[in-house]
């Protein structure tokens, strides 16, 4: 059984490797694909029709992660993008200007771009495809929560509305699939990659619970990442959904036998927002180092667009189905950005969290805007402390690592000092 | 009810002084003088909303839109890296200065979508945010706008204690086509004498449309504006100048009024969500249809708008043909990611057209304008004397 063990973090990489080998192959062929985002990227749709997709998301953080993104940030400032905008945005800009080279390959053209409104920045974002290549961009409009707490359902009347304009513009998609790619539709593959997407789905839930365990069997920012990885780029796959179900029996196998990520397991934290992408591994080790291993992420439930709901598709009416599924799932992908105390509420029993920690970073506005907010709140329900560390997900120019690490060891001697007076309390 | 009568009997001189302290006052006591009333007020940050619904079951619908103040109260609710108006919108809320009974944000930026969240967190009375459709080239999008406006009407019935038929609505769409009329003829003044009026009592008129009922915006308007076609003001040699990146954070008046005294400021897009309908809204047949048409179909552009058929940099160059413009000057909020990236866009097109611009960012609650103005008035004296 030893070949379980990190067997997930082996195979991820090597499909993450194997994913950037098939693009550049594609973008040296002279191929384009489709462009897509983590929060709704329709793979099942863009599947169907055999688009590669490229997630330039992705691509912007494995630049921070491989530590060149100051020179790509660099090269979109001079085309005129201020410092204060997204990272991500200006990191793909300037793979556009170098033609797709980057750290892992080449990366192809977009031949279309597909987006959700999860994000602002996807809109503005594709808006410069439109303008450098002309790409045909098609906007996939998922409406959100209303109200903190107010989620509709099937059979609501405002529910309805919302699917049946996600199912609409789902049709529309498939019509542009059809001009872009000259191929026909084909509902029995939609159905078949909707079942992948299902195994997916399942098991992205499964292992996202398996953490429950104590000690915690993967470390939910850097594993986790792993994971999310093939999450998105893998999705509607039969490779996807074979890795996941390999991955659940890994972390089960874990559960059972007692191993967990740390050998010393003192501290259980949830983390809230982006990782620190330009000190990946430090950050991580800030924390680990300390005894403190992060046992869930928002990041999980957001940047995997609301899988982490473990929607099923019925694949008896797999457009329909798929509308209810994308418009569940994106929706909770935002909840879980726009209220994070509600969703951490939900976990901080289950998951026996001892300290959450907010990372807003200054690239994005989506998931930070309202953190500090949702700190002051979360600490009105809940006498568990946490910490409040800003930095950023590309720009090493606003990551300051000693004083985070003076502000993490500060928030260690809190969790200590609490412990211990807990321990003496009559 | 009438919440603005300071300027009631007065001169255009006076009228329109009594526009800018109204227009800068960041107590709104307008807003509060309604309240005081017993009226009821729907607080809707930037840019758009359909103020008629509102207007249609007796309440005030009022513009959020910041202020130029410190966010004291509001700042430990924010990080770091965020545009002013968010936090001043929250610290006018928190302060106290405006009590609202509903408050409504849009998914127009990344930042506001959190908006409804933050204020939901932190008062008793409904926030909510409303989807505007983001894809408006889909076919679905006008029924669905119209079902979400649907909502919104139950939503606002529910907070007014009554009813909200169509007709009311249509009523309602008949003071705001008014006040879009009269909105267009302001612009059409700046833009073909604007030395009849001068740049910061043009927003000072449009601005107090936010604050005050529709109606009585329409009487200042109808009784300002045959005042000023009637002025006998000379023309200058100025260059004429676009002003582009007003649509959400606002510049101080103060800034305007340096802009306005090196330049004709003859199109903007200042609070553009108070004028965002091009056109009059039909008043027969179904009215949240009507509205929602209107807004997919009759909508100015701005750079929170996505539509494949607006592309922002061409509507640029139709506002800058339309007013005869010689220059532009492309501003963005500090902080304002989806203005801060139009610039680059704005930008390009701007130099393929050969049209001078300048680039610049202001913040709400900026007091210095020595720096700015210098700039200005360089690009501006290389342009004369090119």
């Amino acid at each position: 059984m030893s070949e379980i063990v990190g067997r997930a973090n082996r195979d991820g990489a090597n499909l993450v490797r194997d994913w950037y080998a098939e693009l550049t192959e594609a973008a040296n062929r002279g191929d384009s694909c489709a462009y897509v985002f983590v929060m709704g990227s329709l793979n099942e749709v863009l599947k169907t029709f055999d688009f590669p997709v490229v997630f330039p998301e992705i691509n912007s953080l494995q630049t921070a992660v491989r530590r060149v993104a100051h020179e790509y940030l660099a090269q979109a400032e001079d085309y005129g993008y201020s410092p204060d905008i997204c990272g991500y945005v200006k990191a793909d800009v300037a793979v556009q200007l170098r033609n797709g080279d980057h750290p892992m390959g080449r990366i192809p053209k977009p031949g279309i771009a597909v987006l959700t409104n999860a994000c602002n920045t996807y809109i503005k974002w594709a808006e410069i495809w439109e303008r450098l290549h002309h790409t045909p961009v098609f906007t996939l409009d998922v409406p959100g929560t209303r109200t903190g707490g107010g989620q509709t359902w099937q059979g609501n009347q405002d529910f309805e509305n919302d699917r049946r304009y996600v199912e609409g513009q789902l049709r529309e998609l498939i019509a542009l699939c059809e001009k872009v790619s000259a191929k026909k539709f084909d509902i029995d593959k939609l159905r078949t990659i909707l079942g992948h997407a299902n195994v997916m789905s399942e098991c992205w839930k499964k292992a996202l619970a398996c953490n429950r365990s104590r000690p915690s069997v993967f470390n939910a920012l850097t594993d986790g990442t792993i994971y999310l990885g093939v999450a998105n780029g893998l999705r509607g796959t039969a490779k996807g959904a074979q890795y996941f179900t390999d991955l659940v029996e890994e972390l089960a196998y874990k559960s059972s036998q007692g191993i967990g990520t740390l050998t010393d397991e003192k501290w259980r934290l949830s983390f809230v927002g982006v990782p620190c992408y330009p000190i990946f591994r430090r950050f991580n080790e800030l924390f680990t180092q300390a005894g403190g291993t992060f046992v869930n992420s928002t990041y999980l439930w957001f940047a995997s667009g609301g899988t982490n709901r473990g929607f099923q598709y019925d694949l008896s009416r797999p457009i329909e189905s798929l509308a209810e599924g994308v418009l569940i799932s994106v929706r909770d992908a935002m909840d879980s950005m726009f209220h994070p105390d509600r969703v951490l509420t939900e976990t901080v029993t289950e998951f026996q969290i001892d300290g959450v920690v907010f990372h807003p970073i200054k690239s994005c506005r989506t998931t930070s805007t309202g953190l500090a907010d949702s700190r002051r709140a979360f600490a009105k329900e809940h006498d568990i402390p946490s910490l409040f560390l800003e930095s950023d997900m590309m720009d090493r120019r606003v990551v300051a690592e000693a004083p985070m690490k003076n502000r993490v060891d500060a928030f260690f001697e809190g969790l200590v000092s609490r412990r211990r007076q807990a321990a003496i309390a009559p | 009810m009438t919440v603005f009568t300071e300027w009631r009997g007065k001169g255009l001189d006076e009228t329109l002084f009594e526009c800018r302290e109204l227009a800068e006052n960041t107590k709104y006591p307008t807003v509060n003088r309604w309240r005081e009333q017993g009226g009821k007020v729907v607080g809707h940050f930037q840019v758009y909303f359909p103020e008629e619904i509102a207007h249609a079951a007796g309440m005030l619908p009022f513009k959020v839109r910041g202020a130029p103040l410190e966010p004291t109260k509001a700042d430990s609710h924010f990080g770091s890296y965020l545009c002013s108006i968010l936090k001043t919108s929250l610290e006018i809320g928190l302060n106290g200065t405006v009590k609202l009974d509903l408050f409504v944000s849009h998914p127009i930026c990344d930042a506001a979508r959190n908006l409804a969240a933050i204020w939901g967190r932190n008062f008793s009375y409904p926030c909510h945010i409303l989807y505007l459709p983001q894809n408006p080239n889909s076919s679905h999008s006008v029924p669905y706008l119209r079902d979400e406006y649907g909502r919104i009407r139950r939503l606002v019935e529910s907070i007014a204690g009554r009813e909200v038929s169509d007709d009311d609505l249509r009523r309602s769409v008949g003071v705001f086509n008014e006040n879009r009329r009269l909105l267009r003829e302001l612009y059409t003044i700046k833009r073909e004498s604007p030395w009849l009026i001068a740049a910061e009592d043009a927003y000072a008129l449009l601005a107090i449309g936010g604050m005050i009922p529709r109606e009585e915006h329409n009487d200042v308007l109808r009784a300002v504006l045959p005042l000023v076609r009637a002025r006998q003001a000379r023309t200058e040699d100025r260059v004429r100048v676009v002003f582009e990146g007003g649509f959400c954070e606002q510049p101080p008046l103060d800034l305007i009024r340096v802009l306005g005294r090196m330049c004709y400021l003859v199109d903007d897009d200042f609070l553009i969500g108070l004028r965002f309908i091009v056109d009059d809204v039909p008043v027969a047949g179904d009215p949240l249809k009507n509205l929602a048409e209107s807004y997919i179909e009759r909508s100015s552009y701005s750079p929170v708008q996505h539509d494949l058929r607006k592309p922002k940099e061409k509507m640029l160059l139709q506002r800058i043909d339309r007013s005869r413009a010689g220059a532009v000057i492309i501003a963005a909020a500090k902080m304002c990611e989806p203005g801060l990236e139009e610039q680059v866009a704005y930008c390009k097109a701007l130099d393929a057209r050969g049209l001078p611009y300048f680039v610049t960012e202001f913040e709400e609650n900026m007091t210095s304008f020595e720096g700015v103005e210098l700039q200005i008035e360089t690009f501006l004296e290389n342009l004369l004397f090119a």
